[in-house]
């Protein structure tokens, strides 16, 4: 036992080791890199700030550039140098283009007329409002060595969820160890005891007692109490299995596309109601159709580096971003739809039987719930799944439980004045205003 | 002790050495029992390597494989659209205006759809043309999902392309250009700018084209008149709300009289408003809607009503006339034309005689009395068919001179009288093409069927009435591969563009005079302010030619001309009518409309003769209800003028003319539709030359037909407590307490109305805060159409349970309109047979003498219905009791009262006892006996995935063994509230609406809130003729019955 422990102790060390000597690696590369790019940047274009300039892109151009792909319009990485080296253009003609492109075109300057056909007759924005140096630095910033692909973090990620699970094996390892020991001692003391008892002369007396089970068996009031005991026992499980069937608590199907909530709804804190729009006026959420997907999209072929995690890799949500793309037609080379669309089949969680009525709308727009009161934290979900049993108990102890909001809804105003009275109470629950009729939901 | 006696099983026991005795010892049975019979072949059996304990494995096996795998739920995916079309929620439904024209049913009407799905036909409020959707109408969306629609063009049987289609028939069009063989369109009335002009432009490119339209029920006679005396083929427009007189010969203006929908004019004028309503006078020979709601009505043969009709008109102009008429019609007429002589202006007249000169007649007189109802100006278009010319055609195609034959909505071997003459010519046309949703009896003859979309699929205009003009556009994608008839027509002529471009323009440069296409499209409809004439241009040709025909008739010469054609005939009379339910038969294969049960008669999948009772009984036919609660009915052959129906079932008909008989149109349909749906017989084939009247014999035959009758019984037997009825006379001048008393119960001795609290059993809720929902019925506004039924029947997902069903009284129509006959002239008179009885009258009755005074014979009396009865209508619907009787006997729960006044029925937790259904008193509660939707047994529309397409998504569908019944449509409630929670604001008197009170466009059903004291329905709810059904029974109903008025003052 002891050696295990051991072993276990210098393998973490080991790790420990080698995390710490990629983790150098990785900044001293990173290290390397900066420098380099200092140096680039130095050699290409001594005006403009790279760092001004990201933000000023990011803020202007990136809606439809890209650095390193096309997107509604060319990739724009060594654009300068590209022009300059291709067509012989200085940087004076990238700032009145820039700043008015469509003057350019018309004006049947050649390049500029190309260009324009090329990318299928969309002008590009008009940026007036960029001085000279805001044009510098944007162009210094995309003057810049791509980064190269950190290959150090993932595996950082990795060992740290491995420390984890060690340290509870080893606590688990380090319990059993003392209750080994615990017992050797205690055989130990007894031997010792036996043989002082032997040298002593003293003779302990093996008492003939009837076995455990055969008093059990003698002691009939025993029997009839465990035998209840344990027929009740199974009578509450066998109705607990059977209370459960048909309730699909925690039901997480695998999706055809890894659809992550997280990343969308907790991570960019994007607004339910933006995918599920027909929640506030239909009865079903609605699953969002795949346009609307496209929405962002379309410029977001792949996640950042930092969006993977241990479980998933960023090749793994690219994947799924792509299969996006095949489903609703989408050519990432082109940047248009080829028009070969593949519904995606999702599976469906949060089933209600046909018999029960249930409308999004009643809750998301006129009570004003909030979505995770009844789908749980899906801002956090992975892996969507049914949160709530979706019972009918279930809905009415909410119904019982929660007030109506009536405050600026003119169509309460009666109803409420005349209820809370009869029932001498302020505020009124849904039971009270009529919820927990059967007609409600079931018709 | 036992006993020593020896039992002896016979006497050859007695021999010790019979073998037989032995034999019988040894053998218990005499015979060998078959048990190979029922085990199966022995020798297949033993061959088999299943044992008989590998089989019980198996079957304990996959029995439990399967109880393992029904815990497992089913796994459901969900597949949104990649590119979600703008106007449509998966949840919400969108509405779209259209217009239905198919030749005989014309209306703007508004659509419902739900994802992309047309479920449900309602009333487009915002127009003012051609009344309201009536019961086919409402049935048609079901004709979209019928499977048996023809999926894609056709040629032989064979599936083809519609470029081969339209290749081959461009072929043959050139060739005909400029050869002496003719080119001919056969069509259903389309009233459409557009189709007349793109025909015209046809017409020029092809000059030996011919446009002939035919309508399968022929209203050539009054077309004829009207042309002659006003230019224009068309009818002259009635408004009967403008009328205090109606005087009716033989026109049945409440069903399909000249295209139908006057129903909501008349029914505003018959709601007794500051002591006034309109009277309404009806002389014909079959039982119709019309005569059913008249405040007189006189039954009298054909023949006799043009008599009538000539004598009415001498009455009221003074010139004689030479026709004779037995004495008490006479008296009849004579007191109507006084009565349309004294109204003046304020009266019309109205006739269905199939005959020019009786309809020129009718359009004098209504000039005469310068009628403000008549409105001769407003030419309703939509029936403009020929016989003549039709007539011609088929001589034409017999002797060889038609080249091709292009026929759009119509199906003349089904629908003429002389179909074996056309099928002769038609194999004699070079080239035949028929537009048809089926492949009926005559698309199946032709060469090549073009597949043709349904309406809900097709752009097109109509042109209901002058100035008035409604659109049809698409509301769903075409589900099949079809093309309208108008857009293959643009493809033969080369013609760049679709229909709707074309509709587009020719409404651009013709109709719209400057407004806009786009809200022309949005609301369906547009009057145009200068009522130009401007759909002529097809029809002009056509129309000169037979106007030359028509000798403008002076109305002297119509008359002496009327009066000369009545020939007494000696024999029967047979009357050709069209039904509520089928029309003229297009929509046979539509479950709902076979399912409907007649106004009338109460019978469903079925037409019959209808005979009047003193024939009945020179025949001797009979009606009787059979043990199972089934109505059965004699058979006769019935022959005219050569042409024999053999088998056809006879109903019995009170108010039936004697001397007359009636069958309907509509039946003995035989291709294109289901094997349930081919019922009845064709009426058609005793059309001959597009007379609805004709001499018949009729010839008992063996055998007894099984009638799908839902009411058997047809008297009130003088309950005055069901339906409540006085005259405009005694509503004017008595107490309320006179002619609509509340009934009265003794408490402690005193006589205490039944509502008041004292005499209940159960404590009262309060339910004034909230919605407190009621349902009005006016029975003065009810005609009987059925529109609510089937608009129930669509909203509520009722299912079909067909004739065997129907037969056992099974049906499951949430909302069923009663009809009943007086057992004498009048149900005031029943009323008061029923009180005179005295005493039982048992020796009156044992003697068989049913003339006594005691109540046993008069009870017996009263179940006879008149030979001339009153008629009522009564929509009975569950009443949504505040005391429901069938809430507190349901050991589950499952049905149970809304604060809203609704009696709500859950679905799940019914268990099937069916106490609450026995409890009922009004009987509205509906069993599922079968599991209806996705079963085979019942081959209707839910048994397949595109009949299923039609189902309201927001209503659950039952399954077996579950009570059901009208819930006030929660569902539309329910959504009106949330629309207003939604908006925050406070709901609006009217918008409230159940399927039936949408679809009544009489008035005659009113939905709303009672505690708005505002509304409409609270101050019906106030009103002197309001009354509950059964009130004496405590009940405390939400739905509200109003007292019928008859007009019963004679001049």
């Amino acid at each position: 036992m002891k050696i295990s422990y051991q072993k276990l102790e210098d393998n973490l060390i080991s790790n420990m080791r080698q995390v710490i000597y990629r983790y150098l690696t990785s900044t001293s590369l990173f290290f390397g890199f900066l420098f380099l790019l200092l140096f680039s940047n130095s050699v290409f274009s001594q005006e403009g700030d790279a760092a001004a300039g990201k933000t000023l892109y990011n803020a202007n151009c990136a809606a439809c550039h890209r650095l390193d792909k096309p997107m509604t319009g060319p990739a724009l990485r060594y654009v300068e140098k590209r022009l300059s080296e291709e067509e012989g253009l200085d940087r004076e003609w990238l700032y009145s283009w820039i700043r008015n492109s469509a003057g350019m075109i018309k004006s049947g300057d050649p390049y500029s007329v190309r260009i324009y056909n090329e990318w299928n007759q969309v002008a590009m924005n008009a940026f007036p409002q960029l001085s000279d140096t805001d044009i510098d630095n944007i162009l210094a910033y995309t003057a810049q060595e791509p980064p190269a692909p950190v290959v150090a973090e993932v595996p950082v990620g990795g060992g740290g969820g491995e420390t984890s699970g060690v340290s509870e094996k080893l606590i688990l390892g380090a319990l059993a160890v003392l209750f080994a020991l615990l017992a050797m001692a205690l055989i130990l003391v007894r031997q010792t005891l036996k043989r002082f008892a032997d040298a002593k002369g003293v003779v302990i007396e093996e008492t003939k007692s009837t076995p455990i089970w055969k008093a059990f068996v003698q002691n009939q009031f025993l029997v009839l109490v465990t035998a209840i005991f344990f027929l009740l026992a199974s009578g509450y499980y066998v109705y607990g299995y059977f209370m459960q069937v048909g309730i699909d608590q925690g039901y997480m199907p695998v999706q055809p596309i890894h659809y992550s909530h997280k990343i969308h709804a907790g991570d960019n804190a994007i607004d339910c109601n933006y995918c599920h729009s027909s929640a506030r006026v239909s009865k079903h959420s609605g699953i969002p159709s795949l346009n609307v997907c496209m929405n962002c999209h379309k410029a977001i072929g792949e996640v950042a580096e930092s969006t993977a995690t241990a479980e998933y890799s960023k090749d793994f949500y690219d994947g799924e971003i792509q299969k996006l793309y095949a489903a609703v037609g989408w050519d990432e080379a082109t940047q248009s739809y080829t028009g070969k669309t593949q519904p995606v089949k999702w599976v469906r969680i949060h089933n209600l039987p046909d018999f029960a009525y249930f409308n999004h709308s009643q809750h998301v727009s006129v009570a004003g719930i909030e979505c995770q009161t009844c789908h749980g934290p899906v801002e956090e979900m992975e892996i969507m799944y049914q949160h709530s049993p979706l019972t009918m108990g279930w809905c009415i102890n909410c119904h019982r439980e929660t007030n109506v909001k009536v405050e600026d809804n003119a169509y309460y105003t009666k109803i409420h004045e005349e209820l809370s009275k009869k029932y001498g109470v302020e505020e009124l629950t849904a039971a009270q205003m009529g919820g927990l009729e059967c007609g409600k939901c079931h018709y | 002790m036992s006993s020593n006696k020896k039992y002896w099983k016979s006497v050859e026991e007695l021999n010790e050495n019979s073998s037989i005795v032995e034999t019988l010892k040894q053998n218990e049975f005499v015979e060998q029992i078959p048990t190979d019979d029922f085990l199966g072949d022995k020798d297949s059996l033993e061959a088999s390597s299943t044992t008989r304990r590998d089989f019980l494995k198996y079957v304990g096996f996959s029995t439990a494989a399967a109880s393992l795998a029904a815990c497992e739920g089913p796994v459901i995916k969900s597949i949104p659209y990649v590119v979600q079309p703008e106007e449509i929620i998966p949840g919400v439904a969108n509405y779209y205006a259209t217009a239905i024209a198919d030749g005989y049913d014309f209306a703007s009407i508004l659509v419902k759809t739900r994802e992309g799905r047309p479920i449900k036909i309602e009333n487009n409020t915002l127009s003012a043309a051609n009344g309201i959707a009536n019961a086919r109408v409402n049935a048609s969306v079901l004709g979209l999902y019928d499977n048996l629609r023809v999926k894609g063009p056709k040629k032989d049987g064979a599936s083809i392309s519609w470029e081969a289609l339209n290749e081959a028939v461009v072929t043959q069009l050139n060739k005909l250009q400029g050869s002496d063989k003719q080119i001919v369109f056969l069509t259903q009335t389309f009233a459409s700018p557009s189709t007349n002009k793109l025909v015209g432009e046809f017409a020029e490119k092809y000059p030996n084209a011919k446009h002939v339209v035919y309508d399968a029920i022929s209203q050539s006679a009054a077309l004829d008149a009207y042309q002659a005396k006003y230019g224009a083929r068309g009818f002259a427009n009635y408004n009967f709300a403008e009328a205090t007189i109606i005087v009716s010969v033989g026109a049945d203006f409440l069903g399909d009289w000249q295209g139908g929908g006057f129903d909501s004019g008349y029914a505003q004028g018959r709601i007794p408003k500051n002591g006034k309503m309109s009277r309404h006078i009806q002389f014909e020979s079959n039982m119709s809607l019309s005569g059913a709601n008249a405040d007189k009505r006189v039954p009298l043969t054909p023949s006799q009503q043009k008599a009538a009709l000539a004598k009415l008109y001498s009455y009221l102009v003074g010139s004689s006339v030479s026709a004779s008429l037995p004495e008490h019609i006479d008296a009849a007429v004579k007191s109507a034309a006084a009565a349309l002589k004294k109204a003046g202006c304020n009266a019309v007249v109205v006739s269905g005689i199939d005959d020019i000169n009786a309809q020129t007649v009718v359009l004098e007189i209504n000039s005469y009395l310068n009628s403000k109802a008549f409105d001769p100006e407003t030419t309703i278009k939509t029936r403009q068919g020929n016989d003549k010319e039709v007539q011609a055609l088929i001589a034409d195609m017999t002797a060889g001179k038609v080249g091709a034959l292009i026929m759009s909505g119509v199906n003349p071997i089904y629908t003429l009288p002389n179909a074996l003459d056309f099928s002769v010519g038609l194999a004699k046309v070079d080239m035949t093409v028929a537009f048809s949703l089926k492949e009926d009896e005559t698309s199946s003859n032709c060469q090549y069927i073009a597949a043709a979309p349904h309406y809900l699929e097709s752009w097109g205009d109509v042109e209901l009435k002058k100035g008035h003009f409604a659109l049809m556009q698409p509301t769903i994608r075409p589900l099949f591969d079809t093309k309208q008839f108008q857009e293959a027509l643009l493809a033969w002529l080369g013609k760049d563009g679709t229909y709707h471009d074309y509709i587009k323009e020719t409404w651009n440069t013709t109709i719209l005079n400057g407004s806009s296409f786009s809200d022309a499209l949005h609301d369906g409809v547009f009057v145009s302010e200068s009522k130009t004439v401007t759909s002529q241009e097809g029809t002009t040709a056509n129309e000169a030619a037979t106007s030359n025909e028509i000798a403008p008739a002076s109305s002297s010469d119509a008359l002496r001309a009327l009066a000369a054609s009545v020939k007494s005939s000696d024999g029967l009379e047979l009357a050709l009518y069209t039904k509520t339910g089928l029309g003229d038969g297009q929509q046979a294969n539509n479950p709902w409309l076979q399912e409907f049960p007649d106004p009338i008669t109460r019978t469903s999948w079925d037409n019959y003769l209808t005979v009047s009772k003193s024939d009945a009984e020179n025949f001797g036919l009979v009606n009787k209800n059979v043990a199972n609660g089934g109505l059965n009915g004699s058979y006769v052959n019935v022959t005219v003028n050569g042409t024999v129906i053999e088998n056809v079932p006879v109903i019995i008909q009170p108010g039936q003319a004697k001397g007359s008989v009636g069958l309907a149109f509509g039946y003995g349909r035989t291709a294109g539709l289901k094997e349930e749906m081919k019922t009845g017989v064709n009426a058609y084939s005793f059309y001959h030359n597009f007379k609805s009247t004709q001499s018949v014999t009729i010839e008992k035959v063996s055998g007894e037909h099984e009638f799908a009758c839902v009411q058997l019984h047809n008297t009130l037997m003088g309950r005055g407590d069901i339906i409540k009825e006085t005259t405009l006379e005694i509503f004017n001048t008595k107490d309320k307490n006179v002619w609509n008393k509340m009934p009265m119960v003794s408490l402690n001795h005193i006589e205490t109305p039944v509502t008041s609290p004292d005499v209940d059993l159960w404590d009262s809720f309060d339910r004034s805060i909230g919605h407190h929902f009621n349902l009005s019925i006016d029975l003065n506004a009810c005609t009987g159409c059925g529109a609510c039924v089937i608009a129930c029947h669509a909203e509520n997902n009722v299912p079909v349970v067909g004739k065997t069903e129907m037969r056992r009284s099974r049906d499951m129509h949430w909302l069923r309109i009663d009809r009943y006959y007086s057992s004498n002239e009048s149900l005031t008179a029943d009323i008061t047979e029923k009180q005179d009885s005295k005493g039982l009258g048992l020796g009156n009755y044992v003697f068989g003498d049913r003339q006594g005074d005691g109540s046993l014979s008069t009870f017996e009396r009263l179940e006879e219905a008149s030979d001339n009865p009153e008629v009522v209508f009564q929509p009975v619907m569950c009443q949504h009791c505040n005391h429901a009787p069938c809430e507190t006997v349901c050991p589950v729960a499952a049905t149970v009262h809304g604060r809203q006044g609704q009696n709500q029925m859950a679905y799940n937790r019914c268990v099937g006892t069916r106490y609450c259904a026995n409890n009922c008193p009004y009987k509205v509660r509906r069993f599922n006996w079968f599991l209806y939707s996705q079963n085979d047994e019942f081959d209707y529309f839910m048994n397949d995935d595109l009949g299923r397409m039609v189902l309201n998504p927001d209503v659950t569908v039952r399954s077996r063994g579950v009570m059901e019944k009208c819930s006030f449509c929660i569902q539309k409630t329910q959504k009106t509230i949330l629309d207003a929670k939604r908006d925050g604001r406070e709901i609006k008197d009217g918008e409230f609406q159940t399927a039936c009170s949408a679809a009544c466009g009489n008035g005659a059903m009113v939905f709303g809130d009672i505690n708005d004291k505002e509304s409409e329905i609270a101050k019906l709810k106030a009103d002197d003729r309001m009354y509950h059904l059964l009130e004496y029974v405590g009940t405390k109903p939400n739905v509200i019955y109003h007292t019928k008025v008859r007009n019963t003052t004679e001049v």
